[in-house]
């Protein structure tokens, strides 16, 4: 199956962002295929590359970039939400790329399913 | 037609795609930013031909009350852009009669032309949906 997800919440503030990527981790596992990961309000915050928890913590940030580049997964930030939260490309971690919200219309229309996860 | 001509026509309507979007709103109008970044997304799906609907229930009803007044927030009132969905073909607005009642709003008291729909309507429409997107 085809999958979109959609994540509005940020990274540490909100399980949404945890949720999401344990989501797409296991979706994966079980040979589905994740169209795109659209980021939306504070989700943006997901991609910036200046985060840096505590060591004993999980990288939320490193987590994405990790699983694009073993799957190719199109992680797209929205770049009027990312320019609300001062998320630009000088701080785009890598794998992360930003686009408009016609992205995350496109995803509901090309994927068999789209997952919000959110507040 | 010539054949080509078919080819073409028939290839157009496979990528016009058209799938029922229903846009979830929950949340008061103000204190989060939650209805306003939803309404941007409702306004660019809009220019992608999908049948979409708005869904207003729980404090999400606020969201289409008349008389907002937002200057003491120093927040921009966007209640107008609810008038203006019409125009970009966004007609199917559903409020869910319970979040009225509990909130004490009657119908006369919203900004648009909305269809006020019961919980189990509400859920019945959601059914229909292909994508639902809740803010």
């Amino acid at each position: 199956m085809k999958i979109g997800l959609l994540i509005n919440e940020g990274p540490y503030n909100h399980q949404a962002a945890d949720t999401a990527y344990q989501f797409a981790r296991a979706a994966l596992a079980k040979g589905h295929e994740v169209q795109r990961v659209f980021f939306y309000n504070d989700g943006v915050n997901n991609a910036s590359k200046l985060t840096e928890p505590p060591q004993d913590d999980r990288h939320i940030v490193n987590r994405w970039s990790k699983l694009a580049e073993e799957h190719g997964t199109d992680l797209v930030v929205c770049v009027a939400a990312g320019l609300r939260r001062g998320l630009v490309d000088d701080n785009l971690a890598p794998g992360f790329r930003i686009s408009g919200l016609g992205q995350l219309v496109e995803t509901g229309i090309e994927s068999d399913r789209l997952v919000v996860f959110g507040d | 037609m010539s054949q080509v001509e078919e080819e073409t026509a028939v290839e157009a309507e496979v990528q016009a795609v058209v799938k029922k979007f229903m846009f979830v709103n929950r949340k008061a109008p103000y204190g989060t930013i939650y209805a306003l970044e939803g309404l941007e997304v409702v306004l660019i799906s809009a220019a992608f031909d999908q049948d979409v609907s708005l869904a207003f229930l729980d404090d999400g009803v606020y969201q289409l009350l008349k008389g907002q007044q937002t200057k003491a927030l120093e927040v921009k009132n966007f209640s107008p852009t609810y008038r203006a969905l019409e125009g970009y073909d966004v007609e199917k607005l559903y409020v869910e009669r319970e979040s009225l009642e509990a909130r004490g709003i009657r119908e006369d008291q919203l900004l648009v032309p909305v269809q006020v729909v019961s919980a189990k309507e509400m859920a019945e429409l959601m059914e229909q949906q292909d994508v639902i997107i809740g803010f």
